[in-house]
């Protein structure tokens, strides 16, 4: 197979050369860690480099330098966000947490671990397009609520929440308030000078940075205790070994994302969706038109099983993903396209092309011509549709 | 490549034999249903006097290991009488298609169990069914052992779906285990309807829900 056609961008993304080279030095030269500000010189370099990814990752979101603590990607960010606030205020304050029903696993799992452990949790409901509602939200806490968590951007269908409505309704409230934001960093605009959201959780793996590194946004004064207990590491909030190359590079990826850059995903995207619909009939786009992030599409088929799909699609180098059941190590259909109204049907059939920094326009009218070959072809013999 | 599938699977998958369907079959079946997944129909031709099976076409609606073993079963029923045909095992299916991986075996199962559904079926249309068993309870249950429960994707049965099963002058009421509301309630229904009504003695099957 010669050419690849990589559009699978919200599971992973290339490296980007720029950040690997900011990266190296951090592995063969100063190679040591920062345990300590008054040892060897090699160690200080090391610790300064570290401040300096830090720095650039917290004025990029608008928050203080002592604000962001770097953590093993998002999955261990958002263990953290809704652990560590239950630990620390579950009997100071209460025992209940809100959280959306569409949220990536790391949130619904967390929430679910803190259930067995005496926590209340209700599951925020969302419409069609995805979106919760503030009403009902409003509703749901109480004096208990420790904790609200709703995501920025689905992880599945891409679709933006009103965060900021969502976080100022939580500080009226005096509640904390967590957003997973590994789908929406540095391509949808969060400044938490201007959000009052207390814990964001981020990622490099989603723009082009490297694999292992994410973050936590944790507003200053905000009530959290260390889940990871090891040394004295990022504020005494996470122990483990300082991940310096990986620090490096993410501050390094971030630096690299333009506004230029998040407007051509977002015009591939509606590339990818106009020519979809334009082609391929028994079609529908899961999530919102426009409140959307840049780089998703995500659409299901009538009639075919998103495995099939896929399966034909690698077979002409095409990565993409499909929220079946068939294709999930747990053979469950996608709880996103359940929640939003879809059924088995929907899920099954359902397609999501996520776009990176190294995409064309010409692969994405590669991608949708071999995509409309597949779907007749397997509508051809499929035991539904044909009545 | 890298493929949790092999070559011959990848194979049928790709140019999959005998698609698309019979118009007036002899016999045919639907195994499966949208709700939970996967769903195959097969479509057969049996010639009256040799009782072999001359024509056979299968459609899909599933994953890859469900259109290759609807593809391998048309390719190890066709020639075949009725009765060897029946007897066409899910591992035989499978070893044909050189293996399938574990966690799939359940796509492929209805492929086969299509093919012995379909075989059933033209028995039943051409009154072939020489002992004419009254139906029992037992009987009911072993046909909603086919109805997929799509909340767990195990059968309605295994999943202790089934609360009440009674049988009265060719009436079959089945008392399900989910308020009438549940999502799934109505797929669920439909397909133990379809899967009660086909037995020889019985007119009517009523479905109705704990609450």
């Amino acid at each position: 197979m010669e050419k690849s056609y990589y559009l699978d961008n919200a599971s992973a993304t290339r490296l980007d050369e720029a950040v690997l080279e900011a990266m190296m030095p951090y592995f063969f030269k100063t190679y040591s860690v920062a345990t300590s500000e008054f040892g060897y010189s090699s160690g200080v370099e090391a610790r300064d480099a570290m401040e300096e990814a830090r720095g650039k990752l917290a004025a990029f979101m608008g928050a203080d330098q002592k604000e962001f603590i770097f953590t093993s990607g998002s999955t261990e960010s958002s263990n953290l966000a809704l652990k560590g606030v239950a630990k620390a205020l579950g009997e100071k304050k209460g025992k209940h947490l809100i959280v959306s029903k569409i949220e990536d696993f790391p949130v619904l799992y967390s929430a679910r671990t803190l259930e067995k452990e005496g926590f209340t949790v209700d599951y925020l409901d969302v419409d069609e397009d995805g979106f919760v509602n503030l009403d009902t939200l409003r509703e749901l806490i109480t004096d208990e609520t420790i904790l609200v968590s709703i995501q920025h951007g689905n992880q599945e269908i891409g679709t933006i929440q009103d965060i900021k409505a969502i976080a100022t309704l939580c500080h009226e409230k005096g509640v904390l308030f967590h957003t997973d934001a590994t789908h929406t960093f540095a391509r949808v605009p969060l400044d938490v000078s201007e959000i009052p959201v207390d814990l964001v959780t981020v990622s490099a793996h989603t723009i082009h940075g490297p694999k292992g590194i994410g973050g936590l946004y944790i507003r200053n004064k905000t009530h959290i205790a260390k889940i990871m207990d090891g040394g004295f590491q990022e504020f005494d909030l996470r122990g483990g070994m300082d991940n310096i190359p990986g620090a490096v590079g993410f501050a390094k990826a971030i630096e690299l994302v333009t506004p230029e850059e998040n407007l051509h995903l977002k015009e591939m995207r509606d590339k990818i969706i106009e020519l979809v619909f334009e082609k391929i009939p028994h079609v529908k786009l899961n999530g919102h038109p426009t409140k959307r992030t840049p780089q998703n599409a995500n659409i299901s088929f009538s009639y075919v099983e998103g495995e099939s799909v896929t399966l034909h699609l690698d077979m002409y180098g095409i990565a993409v993903s499909t929220g079946s059941a068939c294709f999930s190590r747990s053979l469950e259909a996608s709880h996103v396209i359940m929640r939003i109204g879809g059924d088995h049907e929907r899920a099954h059939g359902s397609i999501r092309m996520t776009i990176g920094r190294f995409n064309t326009i010409d692969e994405i009218i590669f991608v949708v011509e071999t995509l409309t070959k597949v779907v007749a072809a397997l509508r051809e013999f499929s035991s539904l549709g044909k009545e | 490549m890298p493929s949790p599938y092999n070559d011959i699977v990848l194979e049928h998958f790709k140019n999959p034999r005998n698609t698309g369907r019979i118009e007036n079959p002899d016999g045919k079946a639907t195994e499966g249903s949208p709700a939970c997944g996967d769903m195959v129909s097969l479509y057969l031709m049996v010639d009256p006097e040799t009782k072999i099976i001359t024509d056979i076409k299968f459609e899909s609606y599933g994953c890859a290991s469900n259109i290759a073993t609807g593809s391998i079963i048309t390719e190890l029923a066709k020639g075949k009488t009725i009765e060897e045909a029946k007897k066409i095992t899910w591992k035989e299916a499978s070893d044909a298609l050189g293996g399938l991986p574990k966690i799939k075996a359940h796509c492929s199962v209805l492929a086969v169990e299509v093919l012995r559904s379909a075989i059933l079926n033209y028995e039943e249309k051409h009154g072939l069914i020489t002992s004419k068993e009254v139906t029992t309870e037992e009987i009911v249950r072993k046909r909603l052992k086919k109805v997929m429960n799509p909340i767990k994707g195990l059968d309605m049965v295994a999943t202790h779906l089934v609360k009440e099963i009674e049988i009265k002058d060719g009436v079959v009421r089945i008392l399900i285990d989910l308020p009438a509301d549940h999502q799934f309630a109505n797929s669920i229904k439909e397909d133990a309807i379809e899967k009660i009504e086909s037995l020889w003695d019985i007119d009517k099957a009523v479905v109705e829900f704990t609450d």
